[in-house]
């Protein structure tokens, strides 16, 4: 149906457990260049810890994540990066001590031949990337801590698009967001899209992300309930889903699914 | 809507800036907290020297004040980044003892005994600083790495290591005091021979006010480079006045201060110099454990602001979460900090056992005190994330001030320890007062 090459990513049978509590049981989900995956379900359901997976920030117990069809070995962040994978975590991570270009640039700064800080130039990038972004956003010099949580988040989505991301996850992207800015990251992920980058959307609240979707997948109690294209579809339907674990007849059923 | 209020915020604030003094400060972009220490420090300074008759602000008490300072200060300017990033380091003043120890003998026995270099030998000085910086920095990491790979807090860490660093400073020599040192290394203490002299304190004078001058200018012309907003030009001439103003009264009150009448006498019948009427006249200058704190002053700020590991540091304090994320190795720059900060022990203790001009194993205690005192005075934020190297260094010599000041009034130590403390405490109550109002 969809793209059938091989997935940019494939997570397979993934597990993992907090002190006796399996917080992602067998989870499998895939994501095509391109694409963008709503990855939906309760609080506590095991969608960020799943995610959060993929971006190295946990370490599995069990299962395999292949990139391009080969496995991969992600053990922490840094790792992640290196094949392309940039997160936009829930709880902002940005440190708010320092300055948005500071942030932009955290673990990558741009140096001058002498091995210091170009700040000048990050700055400058910091500027046009921003300008993409959030044109009204003039607070350079600031720690992030004054900006507004509008201005943070444009922050982290900026941080996320600087390095030319492949694979980007966005957990609840627009949740701290006015309904401006919301529709401005709902283009941007459009645009994002139209590059070619796989994005997971993470997300409590159908509503955030069933538009911007082109697949979902549902999850509770740690196991995948079910997966279904968007269109095929209603989000009543989805609801039903994430609600009850209901698998309705245009989706495909995952291990989580009630019986009958 | 957050936009809105962010332009309605700066239209407010233009509107507030009417007086000379703020439109001075927004434009100049000088820090003013920074300014507030520079006032309470000249109220220190002003303050004494009325209760002691003049007694303060002589030559002769500023230069001694400097080298008073230099030891804390050089060991404070690691303590900021220890802090910084939510540490704490309480095995300074004991590393400082234990290194001090170990470069006395070095310089006394080994070296010159046991290798057999002679007494006097003009490489015995920088081996034995040398072998006092492994030993501090080699001291660090394995502090450090404690801290970060085995996930034990600094505070229980470092406290082991006053106790253990204290203990080990004791069995070097089994408690006997070392003296003296080589005479090449007492030049790190400071006194008239340990100072540069007149002539060399004016050439360090005019390439320090170069360097302000060409930073000022650079800095200006790279921002020109990528169009962004610059100070007015009557700003920038005011920073280079005021910097280099500072530099050369520095400069000045340090050449001010003679040498003893008997010194200076001594030294021009050895260089057959006639003595003139009313005796000779020789400046001390800027004393080298001055100059030594400086340059780590100057070193380490550019660590801290110009490179990816000072801002991994501050990002590591901001929020240790979202840089682990970000792909920084935390960890490891844990590890780095206290390495710096043994190594920074380790010139402390070159420059306290220089200048008694001997070795003892109770060299540096308490220095931990003041040294985390200065940092916090200097508007360090034990929370985390906050802090700056020259605030720390105004903080060092608050706190060297406050003492010697009560020392010139003849105040009993007991009593200066009681307003050592007070102070303390008073200052980070004014400095939480000031970051609320500033939010």
């Amino acid at each position: 149906m969809l793209d059938t090459g091989t997935p940019l990513v494939e997570m397979t049978d993934i597990s993992i457990s907090f002190g006796g509590i399996r917080a992602v049981d067998h989870a499998s989900i895939d994501l095509h260049s391109g694409e963008v995956v709503g990855l939906l379900g309760h609080n506590g359901a095991g969608k960020s810890t799943l995610i959060k997976i993929l971006s190295g920030a946990y370490k599995r117990d069990a299962g395999e994540i292949r990139i391009n069809g080969e496995t991969a070995v992600i053990n922490n962040p840094r790792d992640a990066k290196g094949y392309g994978i940039e997160t936009i975590y829930q709880q902002l991570a940005v440190a708010d001590n320092v300055d948005a270009a500071a942030n932009l640039f955290l673990g990558r700064e741009m140096v001058t031949s002498l091995g210091t800080l170009d700040d000048a130039a990050m700055e400058s990038k910091a500027r046009e990337v921003m300008g993409r972004l959030n044109p009204n956003f003039r607070r350079f010099k600031e720690p992030v801590k004054a900006l507004s949580g509008g201005q943070r988040q444009s922050v982290a989505i900026a941080r996320a698009i600087l390095f030319n991301a492949r694979i980007l996850v966005m957990d609840e992207p627009t949740a701290a967001l006015g309904p401006q800015e919301t529709a401005q990251v709902g283009e941007l992920i459009k645009q994002l899209k139209s590059e070619g980058i796989g994005i997971f959307l993470i997300s409590h609240d159908i509503h955030d992300v069933f538009d911007l979707a082109d697949r979902v997948v549902v999850m509770k109690n740690g196991k995948v309930v079910g997966e279904a294209r968007t269109s095929d579809v209603t989000k009543d339907e989805v609801l039903g889903m994430i609600i009850m674990g209901k698998v309705p007849p245009g989706a495909t059923p995952g291990p989580g699914a009630i019986a009958g | 809507m957050a936009d809105q209020r962010a332009m309605s915020s700066t239209t407010h604030h233009s509107q507030m800036v009417q007086n000379p003094l703020q439109r001075f400060l927004l434009a100049t972009e000088i820090d003013t907290r920074l300014l507030g220490m520079i006032g309470a420090l000249a109220t220190i300074w002003i303050g004494f020297n009325f209760f002691s008759g003049g007694l303060f602000l002589t030559p002769r008490n500023l230069w001694n004040l400097s080298v008073q300072t230099a030891s804390v200060a050089v060991m404070v300017t690691g303590m900021v980044l220890v802090i910084v990033t939510r540490n704490i380091d309480l095995s300074v003043g004991s590393i400082l003892g234990l290194v001090g120890m170990v470069m006395g003998v070095m310089q006394t026995q080994i070296l010159p005994v046991q290798l057999g270099l002679g007494l006097g030998h003009p490489a015995i000085w920088i081996l034995s600083l040398a072998t006092g910086l492994i030993v501090g920095t080699g001291i660090g990491a394995l502090q450090g790495g404690i801290i970060a790979y085995l996930k034990v807090p600094a505070f229980i860490v470092t406290l082991g290591g006053y106790l253990v660093w204290r203990g080990a400073a004791w069995w070097v020599t089994a408690g006997r005091t070392v003296a003296p040192m080589d005479t090449k290394f007492q030049l790190m203490g400071g006194g008239p021979a340990g100072s540069i002299g007149s002539l060399w304190s004016w050439v360090v004078c005019v390439i320090a006010c170069a360097a302000i001058v060409v930073g000022l200018y650079f800095g200006r012309r790279q921002r020109q480079r990528f169009n962004f907003p610059q100070r007015p030009v009557w700003a920038e001439v005011s920073l280079a006045l005021i910097g280099c103003g500072a530099t050369i009264a520095a400069v000045w009150v340090a050449n001010a201060y003679p040498w003893p009448t008997r010194i200076a006498e001594n030294y021009a019948a050895a260089s057959g110099i006639p003595v003139p009427e009313g005796g000779l006249f020789i400046s001390h200058g800027i004393a080298i454990p001055v100059l030594i704190a400086v340059g780590v002053g100057v070193v380490m700020t550019f660590l801290a602001t110009r490179t990816r590991f000072g801002r991994y540091v501050y990002a590591v304090g901001g929020n240790p979460e979202a840089a682990e994320l970000a792909g920084i190795n935390t960890r490891w720059v844990t590890v780095k900090i206290f390495m710096l900060m043994g190594a920074l022990c380790a010139i402390a203790a070159a420059i306290s056992s220089a200048r008694l001009n001997a070795a003892t194993n109770a060299l540096g205690t308490l220095d931990e005190l003041y040294v985390i005192a200065a940092a916090v005075i200097g508007g360090t934020s034990l929370a985390g994330g906050v802090g700056t190297i020259a605030g720390a260094l105004l903080g060092a010599l608050v706190m060297q001030s406050l003492q010697s000041g009560m020392v010139l009034m003849g105040i009993d130590s007991p009593l200066q320890s009681i307003v050592v403390g007070i102070v303390l405490v008073f200052a980070v109550w004014l400095d939480t007062l000031y970051r609320r109002n500033k939010h």
